[in-house]
Order: structure tokens, then sequence, then C-alpha cells
């Protein structure tokens, strides 16, 4: 299969603008629920900006499907290309299932899911205790798992930059010599 | 593909790079309040609460007694020039809603219960959502929640003597004076002997959005058509456990129960972010529609024990002021419904705790 140098423009544009998103999601999300004062306009900006993550996760898997990303290195060991993919496809499933949990449970506890004043989303659950009170707390601790899996990633890929130097890095920041 | 050996970096880096992903995750520990926090935090006030009894699993953590009640709500033609609210356009809206009695005891006797809410959810057809949870008081106890905690916090049995430490609750009133304006209204103020002929008041203040965009600062309340009676001290004394239901479901029997909704207006200089300062009774006031109540229903099993009367979901037309407590109580109702769920949910809630499931 003919694999690009690089990720394609629209990958990197996601990559970076998501990065962002999601950060800020997840520090919106931390601080909204120990405030005892900005709790609501925390959750007005939690709610919208998670349907956006989801809708561009779609865009992303799309592109991800359609454009083979580009290779790791062949001298990567084996340990680190194996952790390198795993870590890749749980943040791929919780970019999906963040989004859709949050959604899920604020059917379940029976709230409204506003996006704007005056605009809702319909409930994807019936009103159910139960569920509201494994899927909230589900939400918190794959946050962590999120989290920890960015520092991760974060960490991993200043590895590449600063001490291997392979270039991987560098296949998400630039569109390579091919462009 | 064919790559020069790239020329590796000195494994020093290591030290910048562990140094970036601690100090991101230093942030997010520190923004999540796991150090450094010196404010009071909804956790802290639901775990008050908790103190204040036996623990009660699947029970709200306080205003933990209720009764489900179910009727409707019809605006008057003068509420629709105040707010876009779909409430105030549409001719009659189904009303779910809650009575309680303070505390986190569920069982606890109706004659203890010196003041009483009212919490309503009012669903219009355009698929949005008013909740609101009034009580009997006429203003709340504090200026913030740092009061408000520090007042519960002082009213916590002392380790050593298992009573309230006097000395803890002067303190108190020193820091948060007005908490004393509201301990006098609780001495004075005669308890109505019924849910009916009770008024139950929004205590924060709301704004109204009209068509032109003018919002108006308001308080409402909860007028009941019922006569207001006293309770003998006396017959108080001696009253059920569940006087309170029974007289309700009395009532109803013989017919529907009804309220008037009333804005109040405030006055340029009012105190709209203090919910312990009443606005004088000579602010202009509009009758806004009518609550009529038809159906009382045990909150076990009942439909308005699983739901959550955040006062933060409010309908477009109707927004927040940024009076303290109401933020306050939205966020520890979230605490106090995340928790009580999901003992609910772990199978911790003793039977007939009061979730339908």
């Amino acid at each position: 299969m003919n694999r690009p140098s690089h990720f394609n423009l629209l990958a990197r544009v996601l990559h970076w603008s998501m990065a962002v998103a999601i950060l800020a999601m997840l520090f919106v999300g931390a601080a909204m629920v120990v405030s005892l004062r900005y709790r609501e306009v925390l959750i007005d900006l939690h709610r919208p900006l998670g349907l956006a993550i989801l809708l561009l996760a779609i865009v992303r898997l799309a592109n991800r499907l359609r454009h083979p990303p580009p290779p790791l290195p062949a001298d990567l060991p084996r340990i680190q290309a194996l952790a390198a993919t795993a870590s890749h496809w749980l943040l791929y499933g919780l970019m999906f299932a963040m989004p859709v949990i949050g959604w899920a449970m604020l059917s379940a506890g029976a709230y409204p899911v506003e996006l704007f004043s005056g605009v809702h989303l319909p409930p994807i659950l019936p009103h159910s205790p139960v569920l509201y009170g494994f899927l909230r707390p589900l939400h918190g601790v794959l946050a962590y798992v999120l989290f920890f899996t960015i520092l991760a990633h974060l960490g991993a890929a200043l590895f590449h930059a600063w001490i291997r130097r392979d270039g991987v890095f560098e296949q998400m920041t630039t569109g390579g010599k091919s462009e | 593909m064919s790559t020069p050996r790239p020329h590796r970096g000195s494994l020093v880096l290591l030290l910048p790079i562990v140094l970036i992903v601690a100090l991101v995750a230093l942030l997010f520990a520190w923004i999540g309040g796991w150090f450094g926090g010196k404010g009071v935090t909804p956790q802290a006030m639901a775990n008050t609460a908790e103190a204040s009894g036996s623990p009660q699993p699947g029970f709200r953590r306080a205003h933990s007694k209720g009764i489900c009640i179910i009727g409707s709500f019809e605006p008057t033609p003068a509420a629709a020039q105040l707010s876009t609210a779909r409430v105030f356009a549409q001719a009659s809206t189904p009303v779910l809603g809650r009575f309680s009695n303070p505390g986190n005891d569920p069982h606890a006797p109706d004659n203890k219960a010196a003041v009483r809410g009212m919490a309503l959810q009012l669903k219009t057809d355009d698929g949005q959502e008013w909740r609101m949870a009034m009580n009997s008081f006429p203003f709340f106890a504090s200026s913030t929640p740092e009061g408000f905690q520090a007042l519960n916090v002082a009213r916590l049995p002392d380790s050593a003597t298992g009573k309230p430490d006097p000395e803890k609750m002067k303190a108190v009133l020193v820091k948060h004076p007005e908490i004393a304006n509201f301990m006098a209204w609780s001495k004075s103020a005669p308890t109505p002997d019924s849910l009916a002929n009770t008024r139950f008041n929004g205590v924060n203040a709301f704004r109204l959005v009209d068509a032109e965009g003018r919002e108006r600062a308001v308080r409402w309340s909860m007028r009941p058509h019922a006569p207001f009676v006293a309770a003998e001290p006396e017959r108080l004394k001696n009253a059920g456990r569940d006087f309170l239901a029974e007289d309700l479901d009395r009532r109803l029997a013989a017919g529907p129960l009804e309220w008037d909704m009333v804005m109040q207006f405030a006055a340029p200089g009012d105190p709209i972010e203090d919910p312990s300062k009443p606005w004088p009774d000579t602010r202009p006031e509009t009758k806004v529609g009518t609550l009529t109540l038809v159906r009382a229903q045990a909150q076990a099993g009942g439909p308005c024990f699983d739901l959550n009367f955040d006062p933060l979901i409010l309908p477009k037309g109707i927004v927040a002021t940024d009076d303290p407590v109401l933020h306050a109580r939205s966020a520890v109702y979230s605490v106090s419904f995340n928790r009580r769920e999901r003992e609910i949910s772990q199978g911790q809630a003793r039977s007939g705790s009061g979730s339908a499931q």
C-alpha cells in the first residue's frame, strides 16, 4: 500500500483544533464539578463543545479510514509501536464515547440537553436513575482515562521530536515535500 | 523511502519532557480542586448536609422528605408582556412538582418542619423546561453560600458534647451578621397549618426578558388561595408524623388547590444578588399566572423523586442573576443528585427509598 510521508492537511487541522478543544473540555469539566459559582457558564460551554467534538470526530474517523496515516519508523521498538497504535485507537474511542455518554447520561437523568438558549437535543435514553447512576460516574472515570492518555501522547510526541528525532512529530506538524 | 539515520537527541532532554507533562497534570489537578482549593465546594456543602443526620442512601441530601404533586400552570395576559418564555404564552402547562420538609431525614415528623419547600417542573410544548425550587421562608439565611455553609457546620453536633457548640455559632454570626435576621424570623414567624395555605418564595432573583430584549430583575412567589391559618403550637405537638401529606390528600379530595404566581420587581438600588435581603413590600408586583394542583402522590415510586429541581434550568426568556446562592444551589443539588442516583444504581438504596427503580 502506498503510504504517505505525512498526515494530510485535513487530518492535521483536525488534530490540532481538536487537541485544543478536548483539552479545554477536560479542564472545563474538571472545574465545573467543583465550582460553586461558575457551574452554569461552564456547563453551557461544555455541552455544545462536546457535540462539536463528536461531529469533528466523525469527520476525522472518515478521513482516517480513507487516507491511511504515514507509517511509524521501521526501527521503532515493537513495544513502542504497539503503544502508539493502541493509544491512538483509545483516543479515537474516547473522542466518540465521551460526548455520547454525556448526552446519554443527561437523557437518563431527565435533564434537558440544551445546546444554546432554546435549542435542545432530543434524549437518547429514557429517564432511568439506574442508567444515570452508572453513566455519570463513568463519564468522570473516562475523562481521567482520556486525560492520562493525552498526557502519554504528549510525552511520546515530544520524545519523538526531541530525542528520537525520527520525523514522527513532523508528520503531524508539516505537510512534507510531496504537498 | 530512504532516510538517513537520524541524529538522536540527548537523553537529558527527557527532563523538559517530564516537566511539561507534569505541569499539565498539576494544572489539571489544581483546576479540579485536588489541591490548593481554599473556597467552599459543592461537595463540602453536600458532605455537611450528610453529616447532619444518619446516612440515607438514595435520598436527597437535604429536603429528603417530600410528596409529589401534579397540576398545571395558566398564565395571565400580563405575563407574556414581561417575558418571552413559552410558559407565559401557552394557555396551560402541565406541572410536576414536590413539596418537601427540610433536613436529611426522609421520615422526619412533619411537626419538626419549620420551613417547607415547593419545587416545580414546567415543560412547554416547544421542549423547553423551567425548574424552580422555592421555600416558605421570605428570605435566605445568608448572603453567600460560604455563610450558609458556616452556619450548617456550626449546627453540627460537637464530637465531645454531642451538641452544637454555641461558641462556634457566635463566631459565625460575627462573620455573617445577616444570619441573625433569619434566626429572628424563624423564632417569630407562625407556621401555617397546611401546605395548601403556605406561601412559597423564590428567594433568589432572576431576570425576565421581554420581546424587545428588555430585562427586569424579579423575585417570584406562590401565594395560596387558601387563607392562612397558623398551626396551634399544642395541636402541632401532637400532630401525626405525616399530617401534612394527610391534610393535603384530604384537601385535594375536595377540589384543586391554587396559588397565584406573583412577580415582584426590583427598584434601582435594590440588592439583586443578596437573597438574605428581601425587597420592600411596596415594590410593584404583577400576577403572572395561577398554579393549580390536582393530585398528590407519595414520593416513593413517584415521578418527582428522580428529578433534580435545579433552579438554573430555565426557559428562554428567563435568565439567572449573579446571586451567588442561586448558583451554589444548582451546584450542590447536582452533587446530591449524582450521589443518590449512584446509590440507587449500585443497589445501596433501601427498598422504598423512593426511586421508581
